[in-house]
């Protein structure tokens, strides 16, 4: 990775970095840094006088069953998301690989909702499924569904997975069509010689070659739904009813605007960042594997 | 074998049609909404047909707001989004390319650790150091302000390893033939690299564009101001919570205007936002 032509000077290339370098120091690792420091203090209900209290915080939160609870809810809400948009997204990654009129609409058509911030999500599904004036929600009750979203905290998960899917579907049907075409097709094409039949074809052949691609998806899919469903429930439920649709980051904000518990939000910040770093660290690792093959 | 394969056909434009279908539904749902009046909406009596309400509640929406109390227009809401997300995208390229350009093509002491330091910064969104972050733009009086709106977000490594990478594979003749006519380091960047980097920009503006346009937790905490608010967050201080006073008509027309932009520059700029999405996530 080195370059042989380069350039001789000793101050501007401090000086092309400096802005980065600035911001970067002042916006990412001073905040990361204090967020860490301020999960070991303590702070007295006053806010007169902290005292460094180790791991108390952290043990405060993993003693609390209503934390676990929240760990739970979010990596359910992750797998749920990632499962559905995915599977979506490969069917129809699938069809649209194929040699049809009118390919690249059916991309154009397909992936504009990736352009869709999260809280218009939410409130488009909200008015769609809404128990009173909602649209569907009225077919709903029409077949007998007793639907009330505001009310029932599982359907008002349900509602949170369904949007958040709805809004990934774009994305990973984009990188799953780029997997599909990346795969030669004189390796289907072989496979068709020997007999395999379309369904065969796909779970032996193009699956298991399409797997990097999922591995990826995967992962990107989780943290997606670990931080962009903000915005989501925010428009949607505000983390109700009850806390039913209260997740990782969805506590942080709501106990951080309320104030009081400093190091108890710093913590719960540190454990969010450890997640996210092993969740990139997994995907890195699995990125080099691919290379090396 | 020839008449199945007709019949698979059918089947993948008939899929393809329902996901379409599916995706575009809640869109079309909003869009006609925007186009109702309210009480007709809130009895749950919607039809599934544009009604005649378009222009009056595009012109409420955009020129006077909510009759709430929190009445902002949503013109300046659009403005503040155009703003920041443009903020957002011409400071990360702006500062990526500079040091990305520093880390290639020169030695310097120091020239891996400072790589490293800008580069952990692609693990961390800004959501995990929230309230940090919230407190030292605070402290920079910066709330309230485009700067402290931006700037946070700007602070990620995406940019400036993608033009690494860039950088890697511009052939070194091109350095040394320009070189021999005489160019320095700010001549050589300017009239070779950049024009050089031009699809990898656009293509990065397109995907940053969108990135900062959709922004939602940031801008929530550290706008107070009504003035200041962008347009997301004024869709979700329209929906009251006793839902009976919430004007949806001027809600979705509001949702409509927000997704316009983004959706346009996906969709006109297909290519570039296919490459940039890609790279990025490389």
């Amino acid at each position: 990775m080195q370059k042989n032509a380069i350039f001789q000077s000793r101050l501007l290339p401090y000086a092309l970095i400096a802005p980065q370098l600035a911001i970067v120091l002042i916006f990412f690792y001073w905040p990361a840094a204090q967020a860490v420091v301020q999960s070991f203090l303590l702070q007295d209900a006053f806010g007169l006088s902290t005292s460094f209290v180790w791991f108390e915080n952290y043990q405060d939160l993993l003693q609390d069953a209503d934390y676990f609870a929240t760990i739970g809810r979010t990596f359910a809400f992750s797998f749920a998301i990632a499962f559905s948009s995915l599977s979506f997204a490969l069917l129809l990654a699938v069809m649209a690989d194929k040699p049809l009129r009118g390919g690249t609409l059916y991309r154009t058509l397909l992936i504009w909702p990736y352009a869709v911030a999260p809280p218009v999500v939410g409130v488009l599904w909200i008015f769609m499924l809404h128990p009173s004036l909602g649209v569907l929600a009225r077919y709903l009750r029409a077949m007998g569904v007793d639907w009330n979203p505001l009310l029932d905290g599982n359907q008002a998960a349900l509602l949170i997975i369904l949007a958040a899917a709805w809004k990934q579907i774009s994305y990973n049907f984009l990188f799953f069509l780029a997997g599909l075409q990346s795969i030669p097709r004189s390796v289907i094409e072989a496979a068709a010689i020997d007999g395999a039949r379309p369904m065969r074809r796909f779970w032996t052949v193009i699956f298991p070659l399409l797997s990097p691609t999922i591995f990826f998806l995967l992962v990107v899919n989780i943290v997606y739904a670990f931080f962009d469903t903000f915005g989501i429930i925010d428009t949607m439920t505000r983390g109700g009813p009850g806390k039913s649709t209260v997740t990782l980051v969805y506590k942080v904000y709501t106990e951080g605007l309320i104030g009081g518990n400093l190091g108890s939000s710093a913590a719960q910040s540190v454990i969010l960042m450890v997640i996210v770093i092993v969740l990139t660290a997994v995907q890195f690792r699995f990125v080099e594997r691919k290379v090396t093959y | 074998m020839v008449e199945q394969e007709g019949i698979r056909r059918y089947v993948a434009h008939l899929i393809l049609w329902i996901g379409i279908a599916i995706v575009a539904f809640p869109v079309y749902l909003a869009f006609i909404a925007s186009t109702q009046d309210n009480a007709v909406i809130a009895n749950g009596q919607m039809s599934l047909l544009p009604g005649g309400h378009f222009l009056q509640t595009y012109y409420q929406t955009i020129f006077v707001g909510t009759s709430g109390t929190t009445r902002e227009p949503v013109a300046t809401m659009l403005l503040n989004s155009l703003v920041m997300a443009l903020l957002i995208a011409v400071g990360k390229i702006a500062i990526s390319i500079i040091s990305a350009y520093a880390i290639v093509y020169f030695r310097f002491p120091f020239r891996m650790p400072i790589f490293w330091v800008i580069f952990i910064t692609l693990m961390l969104p800004v959501e995990v150091r929230i309230y940090p972050t919230y407190k030292i733009t605070a402290d920079l009086h910066m709330l309230d302000s485009y700067a402290g709106l931006a700037l946070p977000l700007i602070a990620s490594a995406t940019a400036t390893l993608l033009f690494r990478q860039f950088f890697m594979t511009v052939p070194d003749e091109l350095l040394e033939a320009s070189r021999i006519d005489g160019a320095g380091p700010l001549r050589f960047f300017w009239d070779t690299l950049l024009p050089l980097s031009r699809t990898n920009m656009a293509a990065l503006f397109v995907v940053l564009f969108i990135f900062g346009w959709n922004q939602y937790l940031w801008p929530l905490l550290i706008t107070t101001r009504d003035d200041m608010q962008t347009i997301q967050i004024g869709i979700r201080k329209m929906i009251t919570t006793t839902d009976a006073l919430t004007e949806w008509p001027v809600v979705m027309a509001t949702a409509v205007l927000a997704m316009l932009p983004p959706v346009f520059v996906v969709v006109v700029m297909q290519k570039l936002f296919v490459r940039g999405l890609v790279e990025t996530e490389k």
